[in-house]
C-alpha cells in the first residue's frame, strides 16, 4: 500500500484549548509521525481562513487524508467534511480528535491535557489511514408533517405547516384540542381573553383543509427516519359517530350518570355525566362517552338514557379503537406540560383543605363558563376575603424541580390581579424572586403592586389551619421577620413538569430527555427547536416550561423546520452502514435476530445472510456479533477501531 | 500504592448518549482526571470483548464502556445486546487474569455529564489500587526472559563442554 | 530421480496425538516414506540433540513441529529447528496455538507446582521439594530444563511457515499439506492449510435465527441431529472455527471444540465467539443476563479450549516485539 499524505491541523479555539493544551507542542510532536506531511496550529480552525488552509493544502500538497485536532465532531465534523469536500475530497477521509470537550474543557494540569491530546490525536492519524470515502446518501422526502399534541404550540405548528400547503396530521391525547390554555380566562400581560384569542385558531384546526385531526389518540411506533416515517396511531372510539353527532349535548343531561364524575377539564371542580361535551368551545364540539365510567360499558347495564335523548342517533356502542398508518416527512413534538402535583408538597396542606388549590384551578375558578361561572368562591360559596398566592411550588426546590417554572411569578400577578378585579379580597403574594422578564411584563407586575397586592420575600413555608381559618406562615426576608398570615384562600402555583408518558414518547421516537426531564434539544442555544434525531423537531412546553409567546414562536420555528425538508425535495441520511462479504459469510445466521430494523435477511439460494443497505441504520450491532467476521460497518469496521485504539493507547 | 501511577483508560462510547455525556462534562467544565482515552462507536452494541482484549494488548489498564441507558438507545435495543455480553466479557477477563476493577461497563445519557467525570474518577481510582496491568504482564514476561537468557547461557555452555545438550537422559 | 524430501518431525508440550495421527495416515504413510527421508521423528526413531546440532543450515526441507513451548528445552530444540529447516509448519493445534496445554495461562508455573507437587490428594511431599533446574549430582552439576511461566504457541517463538489445524490434524488434512509440499503447489506464507470459512458454511444441520434460553452441556441432552446445536443450548464452536476437519464432533452429535482454530477473518477465537453466543442470549435486562450467563461452566475454558496462548492478551512474540 503506498503512503498516505497526512495533513493535521490542530485549533486553538480561541484560548479553549490553547489555554490548556500545548497546542504548538502537539503539532510538532504529530508532524514527526511517518505519512504526516503537513501539521499545522491555528486560532480558529472552523473559521473561513482556517478551513481555507486545509482547502489549500489539500490541493497544493496532494493530502488525502485530513485530521481536524478541535471541538467534538458533534459540533464541526460536518463543518471540516464540508471543507474537504471543497477541495475534492471525500468528507469521510476526515477523523476529528476532540481535544475540546474531552481535553481541555475537563483537565486543569496543562501537561496531562497536553499528553492526552496527542494520544488522540495520535489515534486519529492511524484511524484515518484507513479511512475509505464513502458517498453520502440522499433519500426523497414525504411532504408530511405529524404534529403530536394540540395545544397552543402544536397548534401553530400545524397551521402554519398547512397555510404553506402541506398536509399536517394533528394527533391529540385528548378528545379536544386546545391544551393548557384552553382552561385559562384571561392571559398575563395584556389580560387579553384566552378563548378570543385561541378558540379562532382551533376552529381553523377544525376547518382546514390540510389538517387531519386525531383525537383521543396516541403514537404507538415510529419507524423510518428523517424523510420517510412511518408512524402508526391508535385511535380510542369516543362511542359517538362524529359525523353525525351535533355537539347539542343532550347526550349529557340525559345521562343517568350526570353530575356524578369528577370533571378533569375543571380542574375536578364540577362534575360532570359519562357521555359529555369537554367544553362549550371544544374543537371537534362533539360528545364522548366516558369508558371508565358508563354504565353500559363497564357493567354491560344501563338504561341507554343517552341514546334515547340523542336525536341525531349518533352514539354507538360497536365502536372500537382504530390504528392508523401515516408516513410523514418529520414529526414536531408539542406535547406539553404537566402541573406538578401538590400534594407532594405536604406542608401545604393541598387535598387536606378545600379552600387550598392550585393554578389551573384557580383558572377555571375565574373562567365564564367554568364550574363557578367566573365566580372566585371558597368551598361554603362565599367569596373569599383574603387570599395568598404561594410561588415556586415544586420549582426552585432541591426535593422536586431544580429548575424555575418561568411563567408562575407571571401567572400570579396575573391571579391576583383577578383577584382584585372580581371580588377585592386582600392579596399575599410569596415569592423567592420576582422574574418579569418577557415584554410588557415588568409593566404589568408594576400595574398589580399599584393595586395594592401585598408582595412578601420569602417562600412560603408551611399552610396550617387556625381558628377555621387558613395560615401562611413564612420567613419575610426583606423585613428579616418571621411571619404568620391568616387568610381565606390559598393558591399554590405549582410547576411545570415533563408530561408523566414523557419517557414512553422519548422511547417511541428514539429520543433523548435532558436532565429535567423535558425533551432534549440539539443544542440548548443555537438549536433549541431540533432534537438529535434528524427530523424530529420540539415546539412548546415539552422541551422546557415557556409562555405562551415563546411557545407560539417555537411552534412557528418547528413548523420552519419541516417546511425547509420539504423545500428541499431530498434530506441527506447517514451514509455508515452494513454490508456483508458473501465470501466470508457462513450462513450461521447468528446477525438475523441481532438487528433490530430487519434488514438483514438469508438469502434462501446461496445459504449466506444479505443486508439490505436502505434499512441499515449502521449502528453495528451485527458486525460485532458475526463470528465469522464478515459483516464490516463502513466508518465503523474492525480494523479503524482498533488501529485508533492502538494510536490512543500509545 | 504507586502514588505516581496513572492508570490508562480506554473509553468506548456510544455516539448517541454517552459521547454526548462526555461532551456535556466539557461544555459544563466539569473536571476528572486525564486517564481516559475515548474512542467512539455509533452504538454500544456495536462493542465485541476483540476490542477490549486489544486495548489491554496494547496496554491499558483499564476499559470504560458505555452507552444510553437500556430503553433508550438510539438504534432502539443495540444496548440490550451490550447488556448480555457483559456479564460474559467480565467472567471471561476475570478468568484470564484482569482484575474486575478494569473492566466497567456503564450507561450514561447525553445529560449526565457530571456522572460521567464520577466514574471516571472512581474508575481510576479503583485501578490505581490494583496497580498498573501492562506492567504486571511486563513482569511475567521479564521473569520469562531472563530465564531464557540464564538457561540458554547455561545450554550453550553445557553444550560446548559435552559436544551436545545436556537433557539428563 | 529428484532428491528426496528431508522431513523432520519433532514434539515438544503435546500429547503425542500428533504423531500418532500422522501414522494415522495408513497406507499413505508409505508415499510419505516414499517421497521423503526422515531425518528426525524422536518418537518412532531413536535420536540425541547432538544429532539435530550436527545438521546444516537448510538441510531439513520440512519440519512438522507439534506441541506447544513450555520450557526452555522446547524452545531451544524449536530454534535449532528452525535454524535448520527450509519451512518449518507449526503441526497440529498446540503448536499453532498452545492448544490445551496453552490452557496453562489461565494460571501459572506457581500455582501448577502447588498442585502438582503439594495440593493433589496423592501427593506427599513434606519437604516441599519441587523441580529445580540444577542439580549437583555425583557425576558433576546436572542440568534440568526451566518450566516457563506460560505457555507460547510456536510462532511466537520462531517464524513458521504454514500451519496444519487440528487436534490432531485429520489424515486428509495432513495429506493435503504434505501434497502441496512434496508437489511445490504451496500457498501464501502463513497460510493455515485447511478451510477458509468457519464450520457452519459446510455444516448441514438445520439453521434459523438464533435465540439460547439455556446453556446445556453435551451430557445433559440428546441432541436433535438434524438441528444446529447453538439453537439446542450446546455451545459449539462452529461459528467460529476453521473448517476442514470434516465435522467429526458435529457428525457424532456432539458440539465442535475448536480443535481447527479461528477462521480466517477471526483474530481471536475465544472473544469472537463469547460475543457471538452472549449476543443470541434470549434475555433482555442485566439481571436475567446475569443470571444466564452464571449457567455457562467455564466461559473461558470452552471459547479458548484451544487458541488460548494466541488470545490478543497473550499474543507476544517472545523476547518482545
Ligand atoms: C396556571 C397557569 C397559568 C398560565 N398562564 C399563562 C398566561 O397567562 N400567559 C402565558 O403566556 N402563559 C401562561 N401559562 C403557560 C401556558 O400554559 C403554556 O405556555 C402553554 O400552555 C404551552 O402550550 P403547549 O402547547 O406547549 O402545551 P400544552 O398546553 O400542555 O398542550 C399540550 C397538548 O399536547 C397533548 N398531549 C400531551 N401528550 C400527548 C401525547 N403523548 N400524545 C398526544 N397528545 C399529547 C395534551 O393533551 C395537550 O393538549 C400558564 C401556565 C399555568 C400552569
Ligand atoms: S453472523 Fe456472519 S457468518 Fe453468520 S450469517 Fe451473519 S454474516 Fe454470515
Ligand atoms: S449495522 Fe445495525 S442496522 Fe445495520 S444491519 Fe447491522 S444490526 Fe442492522
Ligand atoms: S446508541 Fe447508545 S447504546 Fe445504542
Amino acid at each position: 500500500m503506498s503512503d498516505h499524505k497526512i495533513g493535521v491541523y490542530v485549533c486553538h479555539c480561541g484560548s479553549n484549548i490553547n489555554g490548556v493544551v500545548n497546542c504548538a507542542k502537539v503539532t510538532e510532536e504529530i508532524g514527526k509521525l511517518g505519512e504526516v506531511v503537513v501539521a499545522k496550529d491555528y486560532k480558529y480552525m472552523c473559521s473561513d481562513p482556517g478551513q481555507e488552509m486545509i482547502k489549500n493544502d489539500i490541493r497544493e500538497k496532494g493530502l488525502d487524508r485530513v485530521v481536524v485536532a478541535a471541538c467534538s465532531p458533534r459540533m464541526h465534523e460536518p463543518t471540516f467534511r464540508r471543507a474537504l469536500e471543497g477541495a475534492g475530497l471525500n468528507g469521510y477521509l476526515l477523523e476529528m480528535a476532540n481535544i475540546r470537550e474531552h481535553v481541555s474543557w475537563v483537565t486543569k494540569d496543562k501537561e496531562e491535557a497536553t499528553k492526552k491530546a496527542l494520544s488522540l490525536v495520535k489515534g486519529a492519524v492511524k484511524r484515518v489511514k484507513l479511512h475509505e470515502p464513502i458517498e453520502e446518501r440522499e433519500v426523497p422526502v414525504t411532504n408530511t408533517t405529524l404534529v403530536l399534541g394540540g395545544g397552543i404550540s402544536g397548534i401553530q405548528a400545524a397551521l402554519q405547516v398547512a397555510e404553506a400547503g402541506h398536509k399536517v396530521y394533528l394527533i391529540e391525547q385528548k378528545q379536544y384540542i386546545g391544551g393548557n390554555m384552553a382552561k385559562f380566562d384571561k392571559t398575563f400581560p395584556t389580560l387579553d381573553c384566552a378563548a378570543c384569542i385561541l378558540t379562532p385558531k382551533m376552529v381553523d384546526v377544525g376547518q382546514s383543509p390540510n389538517i387531519e385531526l386525531y383525537t383521543s389518540s396516541e403514537v404507538i411506533k415510529v419507524d423510518g427516519y428523517v424523510g420517510n416515517f412511518t408512524v402508526t396511531v391508535r385511535e380510542k372510539p369516543r362511542y359517538i359517530n362524529h359525523d353525525k353527532c351535533t355537539g347539542c349535548g343532550d347526550c349529557a343531561s340525559a345521562c343517568i350518570m350526570k353530575n356524578r364524575i369528577p370533571h378533569e377539564f375543571d380542574e375536578g371542580l364540577s362534575k360532570r355525566s359519562a357521555a359529555y361535551i369537554p367544553f362549550p368551545q371544544a374543537v371537534p364540539l362533539k360528545a364522548v362517552i366516558d369508558d371508565e365510567n358508563c354504565l353500559l360499558l363497564t357493567r354491560k347495564k344501563c338504561t341507554l338514557a343517552c341514546v334515547k335523548a340523542c336525536g341525531a342517533k349518533a352514539i354507538n356502542f360497536n365502536q372500537h379503537e382504530t390504528i392508523h398508518e401515516f408516513k410523514v416527512g418529520s414529526i414536531i413534538l408539542a406535547t406539553g406540560f404537566d402541573l406538578f402535583d401538590a400534594k407532594r408538597s405536604p406542608q401545604y396542606g393541598y387535598g387536606k383543605y378545600p379552600n387550598v388549590i392550585n393554578g389551573l384551578q384557580f383558572e377555571r375558578m375565574t373562567n365564564a363558563s367554568g364550574p363557578t361561572s367566573g365566580h372566585i368562591t371558597l368551598a361554603d360559596g362565599t367569596e373569599p376575603k383574603s387570599v395568598a398566592v404561594i410561588h415556586c411550588v415544586g420549582s426552585r426546590d432541591e426535593n422536586y424541580n431544580k429548575y424555575c417554572s418561568r411563567v408562575c411569578c407571571m401567572s400570579s400577578v396575573k391571579f391576583a390581579h383577578l383577584v382584585k378585579d372580581h371580588c377585592d379580597a386582600e392579596v399575599y403574594e410569596f415569592y423567592i424572586d420576582m422574574r418579569t422578564f418577557g415584554k410588557g411584563y415588568e409593566e404589568f407586575y408594576n400595574r398589580v403592586q399599584e393595586e395594592g397586592v401585598h408582595f412578601i420575600r420569602g417562600k412560603g413555608a408551611e399552610v396550617a389551619q387556625k381558628d377555621g381559618r387558613l395560615v401562611v406562615k413564612a420567613e419575610d426576608t426583606l423585613l428579616g421577620q418571621y411571619r404568620e398570615i391568616p387568610v381565606d384562600m390559598v393558591i399554590l402555583n405549582t410547576a411545570l413538569e415533563p408530561r408523566v408518558d414523557a419517557e414512553k414518547v422519548a422511547q417511541t421516537l428514539g429520543i433523548s430527555r435532558s436532565g429535567d426531564g423535558f425533551f432534549m434539544e440539539s443544542h440548548i442555544k443555537l438549536d433549541p427547536v431540533t432534537t438529535t434525531t434528524d427530523g424530529i423537531y420540539l415546539a412548546g412546553c415539552c422541551q422546557s416550561p415557556k409562555d405562551i409567546p415563546d411557545s407560539v414562536a417555537q411552534g412557528s420555528a418547528a413548523a420552519a423546520q419541516s417546511l425547509a425538508i420539504i423545500a428541499t425535495g431530498k434530506v441527506k441520511i447517514s451514509p455508515i452502514s452494513a454490508s456483508i462479504d458473501s465470501e466470508q459469510c457462513a450462513g450461521c445466521q447468528i446477525c438475523i435476530g441481532l438487528c433490530t430494523y430487519r434488514a438483514i435477511k438469508l438469502n434462501e439460494e446461496t445459504l449466506r445472510a444479505e443486508i439490505n443497505e436502505a434499512v441499515c441504520k449502521g449502528c453495528g450491532t451485527c458486525a460485532a456479533g458475526c463470528p465469522s467476521g464478515a459483516i464490516k460497518v463502513s466508518h465503523f469496521n474492525d480494523d479503524q477501531l482498533l488501529a485508533q485504539i492502538e494510536g490512543v493507547l500509545a | 500504592m504507586n502514588d505516581k501511577f496513572e492508570p490508562k483508560i480506554l473509553g468506548i462510547l456510544c455516539n448517541w448518549c454517552s459521547y454526548a455525556g462526555a461532551d456535556l462534562a466539557g461544555t459544563s467544565r466539569l473536571r476528572y482526571p486525564a486517564n481516559i482515552r475515548i474512542v467512539k462507536v455509533m452504538c454500544s452494541g456495536r462493542v465485541e470483548p476483540t476490542l477490549i482484549l486489544k486495548a489491554f494488548q496494547e496496554g491499558a489498564d483499564g476499559v470504560l464502556i458505555s452507552g444510553c441507558h437500556p430503553g433508550d438507545c438510539h438504534y432502539v435495543d443495540g444496548n440490550i445486546k451490550t447488556l448480555r455480553r457483559t456479564p460474559l466479557v467480565a467472567r471471561l477477563l476475570t478468568q484470564i487474569g484482569i482484575e474486575p476493577e478494569r473492566f466497567k461497563q456503564v450507561w450514561v445519557s447525553a445529560s449526565e455529564g457530571e456522572r460521567f467525570g464520577k466514574i471516571v474518577e472512581q474508575m481510576v481510582e479503583d485501578i490505581k489500587k490494583v496497580g498498573p496491568y501492562q506492567k504486571k504482564m511486563g513482569d511475567q514476561l521479564d521473569v520469562v526472559m531472563d530465564e531464557v537468557a540464564a538457561s540458554a547461557k547455561e545450554a550453550a555452555a553445557a553444550a560446548e563442554e559435552k559436544g551436545g545438550l545436556n537433557c539428563g537422559s | 530421480m529428484a532428491p528426496k524430501l528431508q522431513l523432520a518431525i519433532y514434539w515438544a508440550a503435546a500429547c503425542g496425538g500428533c504423531d500418532v495421527a500422522i501414522l494415522d495416515t495408513d497406507e499413505k504413510i508409505l508415499d510419505i516414506a516414499e517421497a521423503a527421508d526422515i531425518v528426525l521423528w524422536p518418537i518412532a526413531m531413536d535420536f540425541k540433540y547432538e544429532d539435530i546440532y550436527k545438521m546444516e543450515p537448510g538441510s531439513i526441507d520440512v519440519c512438522l513441529f507439534n506441541g506447544a513451548i513450555r520450557t526452555s528445552e522446547q524452545e531451544e530444540i524449536a530454534k535449532a529447528l528452525r535454524a535448520r529447516s527450509k519451512f518449518m509448519i507449526a503441526f497440529g493445534a498446540c503448536a499453532a496455538w498452545g492448544g490445551i496445554p496453552g490452557l496453562a495461562n489461565l494460571t501459572n508455573r506457581e500455582e501448577i507446582f502447588n498442585t502438582v507437587y503439594q495440593e493433589t490428594a496423592t501427593t506427599i511431599n513434606e519437604e516441599d521439594i519441587r523441580p529445580d533446574t540444577n542439580y549437583p549430582g555425583p557425576e558433576g552439576e546436572l542440568h534440568l530444563p526451566r518450566i516457563y511461566d506460560r505457555v507460547w504457541s510456536l510462532d511466537q517463538v520462531v517464524n513458521v511457515d504454514y500451519y496444519v489445524p487440528g487436534c490432531p490434524p485429520t489424515p486428509e488434512t495432513i495429506w493435503t499439506a504434505i501434497l502441496a509440499i512434496v508437489t511445490g503447489n504451496l500457498p501464501p506464507k502463513g497460510t493455515t492449510i485447511a478451510g477458509i470459512k468457519s464450520l457452519c458454511d459446510t455444516c448441514e444441520r438445520e439453521k434459523t435465527e438464533k435465540k439460547i434460553t439455556q446453556f446445556k452441556r453435551p451430557f445433559e441432552i440428546i441432541a436433535d441431529p438434524k438441528k444446529c446445536l447453538l439453537e439446542q443450548g450446546l455451545i459449539c464452536c462452529g461459528p467460529v472455527t476453521r473448517d476442514g476437519c470434516g465435522h467429526r464432533c458435529t457428525n457424532n452429535n456432539m458440539p465442535c471444540r475448536g480443535c481447527y482454530g479461528p477462521s480466517e477473518k477471526v483474530s481471536d477465537q475465544g472473544a469472537k465467539l463469547l460475543n457471538a453466543i452472549a449476543s443470541i442470549m434470549d434475555v433482555k435486562d442485566e439481571k436475567s443476563a446475569q443470571e444466564l450467563a452464571a449457567t455457562w461452566e467455564d466461559p473461558a475454558g470452552t471459547v479458548y479450549r484451544f487458541s488460548l496462548a494466541k488470545s490478543l492478551i497473550y499474543d507476544y512474540k517472545k523476547g518482545g516485539e
